[in-house]
């Protein structure tokens, strides 16, 4: 009876030691914790692709393949983006009708801050895109606001990456619930699958980079948003972040978004902060 | 015989016209049935911020062959909305918990 009672009692004791060993396991699995998730995320591709440098995922497609990265070597002497960048920089200069200008919109005038773009503005409880900022600076000063998808704010964005080029990428989540929340929403967004080919941004992205999808070389996510905006051939012209978001829904068959919808802002922020270290390479040039 | 026949053919061609406007009838209601279920889901579907294209262009096609008469095809094009639009509700129901299957840990 005595040998009974023990055993019982082992096993009780076992069971409760082993609650206690897992239950917190079980919680830190559910719980938000950006750092772990860009650690882990930047972990995942320095080891799918150990031969590629850190530095050099923000390029996109030319980190994957060598034959694509001497033809883009070539073209960066006259970079397709060039026209854009040229106007962005005089329409950044430009003042508006009331004499203000974009500078004033923006810390250090907006020069050489592309990297800190998003963030999560505690005022406003939300994420704050570069895009949506510039677009909020021309309405404050009487502007109309510019398409989010391509010409001027592809060229205007183009400029302020420029101006970034080579700082690592430095998004900042503050100790607000809220942002934590916008966060979380952005990674779910990205894992998400969508639309009547069933895709989420990670079954391209990250399942995989390297390999082609028809013609094209798919891109790592690590770092796919350093580089933009970017000058695609595809599309004859550039396109901001926003578009790029819009036509991959739609290459999923999925009925895209409106631009700066809270998904997108918060997909731009969970990709973004993933990829803090590397250094912004925009504006880019894709096949 | 040989006068039975355009006889015969002349009592087709009237019952035909006769029974026309009710099969017609029958038809759109048909259509209209199936065109209000396929509008219903995919009502449901971009509330959940999950429409697909295909739902879209499946329910502009059901439209179109009903405003050209054409009852048959805009009821198949409108069932294969309303499956396709089920479809995405299906996927965004799923994708509620199956997406951090896909998380990078």
């Amino acid at each position: 009876m005595k040998a009974r009672s023990a055993l019982l009692l082992g096993s009780l004791s076992a069971a409760l030691i082993a609650f206690a060993l897992t239950s917190p396991r079980v919680v830190a699995a559910d719980k938000v914790d950006p750092a772990a998730d860009a650690k882990a995320f930047q972990n995942f591709f320095f080891q799918k692709f150990p031969a590629v440098k850190h530095e050099d995922f923000v390029n996109g497609p030319y980190s994957m393949n060598e034959d694509m990265k001497r033809q883009w070597q070539e073209k960066e002497e006259f970079p397709p983006y060039e026209f854009a960048l040229d106007a962005g920089k005089e329409m950044f200069a430009t003042p508006f009708k009331n004499g203000k200008s974009y500078a004033d919109c923006f810390p250090n005038g907006g020069i050489g801050i592309r990297q800190t773009y998003p963030y999560f503005d505690e005022k406003e409880g939300k994420v704050v895109t570069l895009e949506l900022a510039l677009n909020r600076c021309r309405e404050a000063n009487g502007e109309a606001p510019y398409s989010y998808v391509k010409d001027e704010m592809a060229s205007l964005t183009a400029y302020m990456a420029f101006t970034s080029r080579g700082k690592p990428m430095d998004i900042r989540i503050p100790d607000d619930p809220r942002a934590l929340a916008a966060y979380e929403n952005g990674k779910r967004y990205f894992y998400t699958r969508r639309g009547q080919l069933n895709f989420s941004c990670a079954s391209c992205h990250v399942q995989s980079p390297g390999e082609r999808i028809r013609a094209e070389i798919l891109a790592p996510a690590l770092g796919i948003l350093n580089a933009m905006p970017i000058y695609r051939s595809e599309w004859s012209g550039m396109g901001t972040i926003s578009r790029r978001f819009v036509t991959c829904n739609s290459q999923t068959r999925a009925v895209p978004l409106e631009p700066q919808a809270d998904e997108y802002r918060d997909v731009e922020y969970f990709v973004s902060y993933v990829a803090n270290g590397l250094p912004i390479s925009g504006p880019g040039a894709r096949p | 015989m040989k006068q039975s026949l355009p006889l015969a053919m002349l009592l087709a061609l009237l019952l035909t016209l006769g029974l026309a406007p009710a099969a017609r009838a029958a038809n759109e209601a048909e259509f209209k049935a199936a065109y209000s279920a396929a509008e219903a889901a995919s009502k449901e579907a971009a509330g959940m911020r999950n429409q697909w294209t295909v739902t879209v262009s499946a329910l502009a096609a059901a439209k179109k062959a009903a405003d050209g008469g054409d009852f048959d095809r805009a009821t198949a094009a409108s069932k294969e909305a309303e499956a396709l639009a089920k479809a995405s509700i299906v996927q965004a129901t799923s994708e509620k918990e199956a997406w951090k299957a896909m998380e990078i840990r």
